[in-house]
């Protein structure tokens, strides 16, 4: 085991697929010597040189396309689009192509391709680039969705990501690139639709995911201190989504609390929160389902106006409170 | 010919030769731009300006060359590197550089920060984050102008980078065959970020694309304002008889790509060598041996435009952050 970060231990599984196999190649915006925006892939291109680690002009439809294209006929590219938002560009050779050919040609092609980008506020960048779009890519059958929230879930997630047949969102976050966490050298996967508790409690279950896990966490951490018992399970993939991990989850602790970056109305929060009241778990629900997304704006510039956009500590908490409050156990 | 020679021809050539008034207002606002991003880069030290900036040091002459050309009620569409085109487009100091430290009295009320000015009762659009953001946008104002029959144009920068965006060869097809008045202006510094023009389009001017699209393309010296105003200028009147207009800019940036660059692309030489060609010097040395302005006369226009750029500082530094009250104002009209 080593402490890596999660930008390093996203290169480190695009280098040991790229070493093991040689269909695996990157492309995408200054991915090569300037080693990526976020840095992610610096030194790859010293390793393997510019045919398979490839610069791209500034094109995100035909950096999308043409991954689905080399995927469709025998590669398995994973392409980086600099910013989440700009995915927009490529979200017709996403939506229309890579997310239909499959099942379109009835079952007769396979589109193993990775979109890696990074996504989420809180690095000053204003509304244009930072935001947080995983809802629309669940929206699109054929797609796979993944965000990871530490280290070892970004390593093995993403190697299961690249052998996976099928195109998938894999959506990094930013304001975790440079954080730390144990790695284990050396091959291992995380398979896609396996949620993780991330702590186990009993008197509420926080369903969150990306970046949200480390306040999610924290404000568990504090408010054991007070006596209430929190449990956070983060389903890394939302599509496909490990419903009963969240449905064991909810039964246990009766009471369930949804935080994501992105903005509420149309959020993913929705979709975990029908899932719950449509599932057995409904029945043992002491309070009804809350959800604490983003609130519903473009993300602003000024700092303070930023951090108060997304779900901070402060509201994570007064929302686990609300909820014991509203409980019929309490 | 000489850079002086160069230069005096181009200003003989133009149909207009042009007034002392202009070419010391090209001047100022091409220092304006220069110190305000000297100030922008220095808060950033200072870790007081939030995110990131693309600062346009080097390229001065082509924004304030393109907006000099144009009136108030001619529009722009700017990029992500855009405080020269503000600036160029006679934009509030003051505001810009409130809105550059994410205060209250900010041309976005501290909500857009530095990609996102917009000054839409002098013209500007907007600057945009999305490279190629603007091409669109631009062909929906020409539209605009031409519905409403107004006798004025469009002009969209744009980076060399953009160009290889489907947006700028939507627009560009768009813009021709409804033969609206945009001059399509591109800033070619001959890199998108860290990739060099030669690694990302098989041609070496971009002005040829537009061959492809029925309409005209010509290549400007960005680094000569009086350069690039004649070739504007000119434009203007051609693009209102004659539908759009492709014109390239050749000129470099002399920092960063933005503060996380740690510029391993490029080498120390090339820079220098076009720190050499600085547009501003350039100018001034103009001014001076054509006898239009007096080393005195410009040395005091240089004094003003740091007291310009300092008075912006102190009335941002001043100002207000926005309240957390106001966080959900302005999503809907
Ligand atoms: C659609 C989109 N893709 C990528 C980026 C990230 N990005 C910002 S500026 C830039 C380079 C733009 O190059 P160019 O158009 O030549 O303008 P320059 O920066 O050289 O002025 C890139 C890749 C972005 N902002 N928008």
């Amino acid at each position: 085991m080593s402490e890596i970060t999660y930008a390093q231990a996203i290169k480190e599984a695009m280098s040991e697929e790229m070493r093991r196999d040689e269909n695996v190649f990157l492309m995408g915006e200054d991915v090569g010597l300037y080693g990526g925006a976020f840095g992610v892939s610096v030194g790859m291109f010293e390793e393997f040189g510019e045919e398979r680690v490839r610069d791209t002009p500034i094109s995100e439809a035909v950096i999308a396309g043409a991954a689905a294209g080399a995927a469709v006929t025998g590669m398995r590219p994973i392409a980086e689009i600099m910013f989440s938002d700009f995915t927009t560009i490529s979200m017709d050779q996403l939506v229309n192509q890579a997310a239909k050919m499959r099942y379109m040609f009835g079952g007769k092609a396979k589109v193993p391709m990775v979109l890696r980008t990074p996504g989420g506020s809180g690095t000053g960048a204003a509304a244009q680039h930072s935001q947080s779009l995983e809802a629309w890519f669940c929206h699109v059958p054929g797609l796979k969705v993944v965000i990871p929230s530490t280290p070892y879930d970004a390593k093995g997630l993403l190697k299961a990501a690249i052998r996976d047949d099928n195109p998938v969102i894999f959506i990094e976050q930013k304001l975790l690139y440079r954080r730390k966490g144990e790695v284990p050298e050396g091959d291992y996967i995380i398979e896609l639709g396996k949620a993780d508790v991330k702590r186990e409690g009993k008197d509420v279950t926080i369903i969150s995911y990306g970046r949200m896990i480390p306040p999610c966490l924290k404000v568990a951490e504090e408010l054991a201190a007070e006596g209430i018992d929190v449990e956070v399970v983060d389903p890394r993939t939302l599509l496909p989504l490990d419903k009963d991990t969240l449905i064991q989850s909810a039964k246990k602790t009766g009471r369930v609390l949804i935080v994501h970056e992105a903005v509420q109305t149309g959020g993913f929060g929705g979709e975990i929160a029908a899932v719950l009241a449509d599932s057995e778990a409904f029945y043992y629900l002491d309070a009804p389902i809350k959800r604490l997304g983003g609130l519903d704006i473009p993300i602003p510039y000024c700092p303070e106006l930023e951090k108060n956009a997304v779900p901070t500590e402060e509201k994570i908490k007064e929302a686990i409170k609300t909820l014991m409050k509203g409980s019929a156990k309490a | 010919m000489t850079e002086k020679e160069l230069d005096a021809a181009q200003q003989g050539k133009g149909q207009e030769t042009l007034s002392k008034e202009l070419l010391e207002d090209m001047y100022i606002k091409m220092l304006h731009t220069r110190l305000f991003e000297e100030k922008v880069a220095y808060f950033f030290s200072m870790g007081m300006v939030h995110g990131t900036t693309h600062l346009y040091v080097g390229e001065e002459a082509s924004a304030v060359g393109a907006c000099s050309a144009l009136e108030v009620e001619d529009l722009i569409t700017s990029t992500h590197r855009g405080h020269g085109h503000c600036i160029g487009k006679g934009i509030d100091l003051n505001k810009m550089m409130a809105e550059l430290l994410g205060k209250e009295t900010g041309y976005c009320k501290g909500k857009g920060g530095s990609m996102h000015i917009a000054d839409l009762t002098r013209g500007n659009i907007g600057a945009n984050g999305v490279v190629g953001g603007g091409h669109a946008i631009s062909v929906g104002a020409a539209l605009t102008l031409r519905m409403k029959k107004q006798d004025n144009v469009v002009l969209c920068f744009f980076g060399d980078g953009a160009s290889n965006e489907g947006s700028f060869h939507e627009a560009l097809n768009l813009a021709s065959v409804w033969k609206l008045p945009v001059i399509f202006l591109c800033e070619n510094n001959l890199y998108g970020m860290s990739v060099p023009v030669s690694k990302s389009m098989n041609v070496q001017d971009v002005a040829v694309r537009a061959a492809a699209y029925g309409i005209e393309g010509r290549v400007v010296d960005g680094n000569d304002a009086i350069a690039v105003y004649h070739a504007v200028k000119e434009a203007k009147e051609y693009v209102k008889e004659n539908g759009p207009i492709l014109i390239e800019a050749k000129t470099y940036r002399w920092l960063g790509h933005s503060k996380s660059d740690a510029n391993v692309y490029r080498t120390k030489e090339e820079i220098a060598s076009w720190k050499e060609k600085c547009p501003i010097k350039r100018l001034r040395k103009y001014l001076e041996e054509a006898g239009i302005s007096t080393a005195e006369e410009l040395d005091s226009i240089e004094k003003q435009a740091k007291e310009d750029i300092d008075k912006a500082v102190e009335f941002a530094q001043n100002s207000p952050y926005p309240s957390l009250d106001t966080i959900m104002d302005d999503v809907y009209a």
